[in-house]
């Protein structure tokens, strides 16, 4: 079907250039609410790409089998059976990770980013070209997520994984500010404005 | 804490806002809060759908899913659930209330990926709540959410004339507005004695 470097380039779009969080601004609510520690925000990427991966498999496996006109009913059932996998596997083996991202682990199933790449992707390419898409786009998923987490943990609690990495003085008075909603928001706002900043001169060109 | 209905309205009103403080729904409210006509269009569509989704998941889940011990099948039901309930929506309204298809009906499709609808509903599960609490807390939680995405809206035709830095234009300012508008939410966290 197609050469390898391309094949390749399924997987590297994910990251930078097809980013799907800081790049195509999907998959913002995990984003914003998940992500008060680093860990969290790894563990929310990772459960996330659990399902990205396994769903674009089963999806490019029974591509030939799923009528066009019904495929959307069925690829939410195969998502939100994986969904429903993840939910129950955290609840019994990382209770505390399951408290914390509460209900934002069942609501994976409507993650644009899943759904999106079964129809966009998986649908129509072979189970290699599909994994290789879904490890792209779930590793840049996972990355903003966890940079997001970390950052905000850094400055909440100056630490990063728990682990202490500022002086004494800054954690007695931390920038709270970043744990809470607000901070959130101005958080991806900044990084967005970064991301703009870097791929800007490529639309100054076709304006 | 027992909450009386009043407190679970103001509650998912203002004080655990779903936009901003549950951060559910944030790609509509990012995506239609460009002008205040079409944000008021997107939040009576979600206030419509939040409340029938809530009344009709509380019945499945307390009547069908628990009774038979299939709490597991939770998430797969909910969404085909509500994804047809939309559809059925749409189709009366199409057939027989022409003018609330005509100002609602574009938005419909886009809600059955609204996480907010979703998420309320799973909260109303996971709270616990009888059939009048979850239905204050849908309607509750829908009129917080076109309170703020509204709001929002006004604020963000100011910003299309603002002079803003090419990084800054489109999506990083409307959110650091999202960070400032929920800063002022902050203002009502303790009314009534409810806290976030």
């Amino acid at each position: 079907m197609t050469s390898r470097p391309s094949r390749l380039k399924y997987f590297t779009s994910g990251i930078i250039l097809e980013n799907p969080l800081l790049v195509l601004m999907i998959g913002l609510c995990p984003a914003l609410a998940t992500t008060a520690t680093a860990r969290d925000g790894f563990g929310m990427g990772i459960a996330a790409s659990f399902v990205l991966i396994a769903s674009n498999v089963v999806v490019s496996l029974l591509r030939r089998f799923v009528p066009s006109s019904i495929r959307i009913p069925i690829f939410i059932i195969i998502i939100s059976s994986f969904v429903t996998i993840v939910d129950y596997v955290l609840q019994a083996y990382q209770p505390g990770l399951y408290a914390v991202l509460g209900i934002f682990i069942p609501l994976i199933v409507v993650n644009c980013m899943i759904l999106g790449r079964a129809e966009a992707f998986a649908y129509h390419h072979g189970v290699w070209d599909s994994i290789l898409d879904a490890l792209g786009k779930s590793l840049g998923f996972t990355l903003a997520l966890g940079l997001m987490g970390t950052i905000r943990e850094f400055f909440s609690a100056g630490t990063v994984f728990g682990a202490v990495v500022t002086p004494a003085a800054f954690r007695e008075a931390p920038v709270l500010f970043m744990i809470f909603s607000p901070g959130a928001f101005l958080l991806i706002g900044i990084l967005k404005a970064i991301v703009n900043r870097l791929t800007l001169p490529k639309e100054k060109m076709e304006q | 804490m027992k909450l009386n209905p009043a407190q679970i309205f103001i509650g998912a009103l203002l004080i655990n806002n779903v936009l901003l403080f549950r951060f559910l729904g944030l790609c509509p409210f990012f995506g239609v809060s460009n002008a205040v006509g079409t944000a008021t269009g997107m939040s009576g569509a979600v206030v419509f759908v939040m409340l029938l989704a809530s009344l009709v998941t509380w019945a499945l889940y307390n009547l069908v899913l628990a009774p038979l011990g299939l709490v597991f099948l939770r998430t797969a039901v909910f969404i085909l659930v509500i994804a047809s309930l939309v559809q059925f929506v749409e189709m009366y309204l199409k057939k027989y209330m022409r003018t609330l298809y005509s100002s609602l009906g574009i938005y419909l499709p886009l809600i059955t990926t609204n996480c907010a609808i979703l998420g309320v509903t799973f909260l109303s599960i996971d709270y616990r709540f009888s059939l009048l609490d979850s239905t204050i807390f849908a309607i509750g939680s829908g009129l917080g959410f076109g309170l703020v995405i509204i709001l929002f809206a006004a604020i963000r035709e100011r910003l299309n004339d603002a002079p803003i830095s090419r990084s800054f234009r489109g999506y990083p300012i409307a959110f650091i507005a999202a960070s400032l508008v929920s800063l002022a939410f902050y203002g009502f966290a303790g009314l009534f004695g409810i806290s976030l």
